[in-house]
């Protein structure tokens, strides 16, 4: 007989799904509740998409400064086919997750396929995805630059629409305990080893037989269609979409934002980061919010500049080091982020 | 799609796109300075001019200072901004990975942004001045003595940069320490002044380029966002570090900018430039002028 082995980051993911899962029960009678979901729903939201970055930006070592482009093309793809043929965003997430998966391939396939790395690599999905705002904005059979709404139908399940915000945060808890199931695997398998190895050196790597192009790609693709569902969930949550909210700057750097910060190429990074710095921002929002909208992004823009200067290695590397200087006494013999130079 | 077509305004747009071009070379020429010496992507060199547009806004629309008084002013307020942020900011990231700098700009981008967007408002501000109504025409083509100003002035401080690293001692040491930084400290050159130099030159081409722009551009907290992404696109076109390079690409962005918004319609034009971009990006990563190896 087999004995089914569960891994400890397999066991605490499951610890931490089922914690989250119990809060909306416990929060049922505070009069309040519907702010603090939404806040929790904030942090599932980008703990998910940062993770999903995580895979190209930590694991692949391949810095996307445009992954908002992915986050609007799944928003906007089954927004339309919502509005405009009535079907259904659960059905309109295959289609985002097809067209997604294919923008991500085209993608992948013409910046490695011509070697992209780096500087240049982020500058080219940064001119992407600000391409994309300007494509959109002059298509008008997709609302231009005022966007797509979604119709409140009532509360339909089918529909991807509820009363209240336990539903949704029900659906984005799912996709974030997912994305770390699928990272928790990533992290010991071939295919995350190999994504490791051509980060760190890519002619070694080549020279060892990892398909460094292949791998390369699938991690972009993986990571599309991670954030394209993302972006679904997103324009069923916010109800509203335009071009500069889904795919400019803003959503681009915040998805990488926590990853960065939390710990690059770390199964818990995107997670860790947005659970410290989104409520942080969101009281800096409610404190400031009328007087001063940019709070969130004045506070994000600081802590990045903080984290680059003095812990290049975000919160789980300085915990990693703490860890090895004080109390294992180990010397420290792999980095997290990657060295390119 | 309807594509109108005239002669006129064809040839309006070209004369335009000239002009604006060249001011975008010179925002330009300090991102490629910069960028050349240090091979730091600084994605905050937008929000640098739009620092350097309020800067002036204040200083003529409160001080009354004539807008093209204020160049020097202006100059040595974004070098010592430039000097100091490179100092504190970029000086102790210089030897990480490019990554790290690049996130690092990105913070400081969006601190500046948001800062001007917390003091000033998003409201756009303009400046009304003489030198937009005062108007020479060619025939059909007609265009205010402000912009015919800031692309001479442009050139000039092009041109007196270009000067600048060719013939002076400080010049030779910032060319020096671009090709080879340790090779430059060999022979006595000081890399980490002269990186503070450049640094702070880049950054003071932005503040002269805020001074020839507050006449016809508007200033706002987002302004440095598109400029400064076009100022890359600039640098792309033309080779990092390449001067010269970034004139060329400056006129063939703002031609693109204004030839491109007179015959498509809506900012297909602008679409257009991304898509140049990133060919360029893809196929001549070295820039247009230089020929691959």
């Amino acid at each position: 007989m087999r004995r089914i082995k569960i891994s400890q980051p397999v066991l605490i993911v499951i610890i931490v799904g089922i914690l989250f899962a119990i809060i909306p029960v416990c929060l049922k009678n505070l009069p309040t509740k519907d702010y603090y979901l939404h806040i929790i729903i904030l942090i599932l939201l980008y703990a998910y998409l940062s993770s999903a970055w995580n895979i190209l930006g930590g694991y692949a070592g391949q810095h996307s400064l445009g992954n908002a482009l992915y986050l609007g093309a799944g928003a906007y793809t089954s927004t339309y086919l919502f509005v405009k043929f009535n079907i259904t965003p659960w059905i309109g997430l295959v289609f985002a997750s097809a067209f997604c998966a294919l923008l991500g391939w085209v993608i992948g396939y013409i910046c490695f396929r011509y070697g992209l790395k780096g500087g240049y690599f982020a500058l080219v999905t940064i001119a992407l995805a600000e391409a994309a705002v300007y494509l959109i904005t002059n298509i008008k059979q997709l609302g231009g630059a005022m966007g797509l709404e979604v119709k409140w139908l009532g509360n339909k399940p089918l529909l991807m629409q509820f009363d209240g915000k336990v539903g949704y945060y029900y659906i984005v808890l799912v996709l974030a305990v997912f994305v770390l199931f699928l990272l928790t695997w990533l992290d010991r398998s071939r295919f995350g080893y190999s994504l490791v190895a051509v980060r760190e050196n890519e002619t070694a790597a080549e020279a060892l037989g990892v398909n460094s192009m292949r791998v390369k790609i699938l991690a972009n693709v993986i990571s599309a269609i991670l954030t394209g569902i993302g972006g679904v969930f997103f324009a069923q949550y916010f109800t509203y979409i335009h071009p500069r909210l889904v795919f400019g700057e803003g959503p681009s750097v915040q998805i990488l934002l926590f990853s960065i910060i939390g710990g690059l190429g770390t199964i818990w990074g995107g997670a860790l980061g947005s659970l410290i710095l989104i409520p942080i921002a969101e009281i800096a929002r409610a404190q400031l919010g009328g007087a001063f909208a940019g709070a969130p992004l004045l506070f994000y823009g600081s802590i990045l500049m903080v984290v680059m200067l003095f812990m290049p290695n975000g919160f789980l590397g300085l915990l990693q080091s703490f860890y090895r200087k004080y109390i294992s006494h180990e010397k420290s013999v792999y980095t997290v982020r990657p060295r390119e130079r | 799609m309807d594509i109108t077509f005239s002669l006129p305004l064809l040839l309006q747009s070209v004369v335009s796109g000239v002009f604006l071009g060249g001011v975008f070379a010179l925002i330009a020429t300090g991102l490629t300075l910069i960028w050349g010496v240090m091979k730091i992507i600084n994605f905050a060199h937008g929000e640098f001019l739009m620092v350097g547009l309020y800067l002036v806004y204040f200083l003529v629309t409160k001080l009354g200072i004539n807008p093209y008084l204020t160049i020097p002013i202006n100059f040595i307020f974004l070098f010592l901004i430039g000097a100091l942020i490179f100092r504190v900011n970029i000086q102790p990231v210089l030897k990480d990975p490019v990554m790290n700098q690049i996130l690092l700009t990105v913070g400081l981008m969006l601190v500046l942004q948001n800062l001007a967007l917390l003091f000033f408002s998003a409201t756009p501000l303009t400046y009304d001045n003489i030198y937009n109504r005062i108007t020479y025409s060619i025939g059909p083509i007609v265009f205010p003595l402000a912009n015919v100003l800031a692309f001479i002035g442009s050139l000039i401080v092009i041109l007196l940069l270009g000067l600048f690293l060719n013939r002076t001692d400080t010049g030779r040491a910032i060319r020096a320490a671009s090709q080879n930084s340790e090779a430059a400290t060999l022979m006595g050159i000081d890399v980490s002044r002269t990186y503070l130099i450049a640094f702070g030159i880049g950054s003071g081409c932005v503040g002269i380029a805020a001074s020839l722009m507050i006449t016809f551009y508007y200033v706002s907290p987002t302004v440095g966002g598109f400029l400064g992404l076009i100022a890359f696109i600039i640098v792309v076109l033309g080779g990092m570090g390449n001067i010269a390079g970034a004139l060329i690409g400056g006129l063939i962005i703002g031609l693109g900018e204004t030839v491109g918004a007179a015959l498509l319609p809506g900012s297909f034009s602008r679409l257009l430039t991304f898509l140049i971009f990133i060919f360029v990006l893809l196929f001549r990563p070295e820039g247009i002028l230089r020929r691959g190896e």
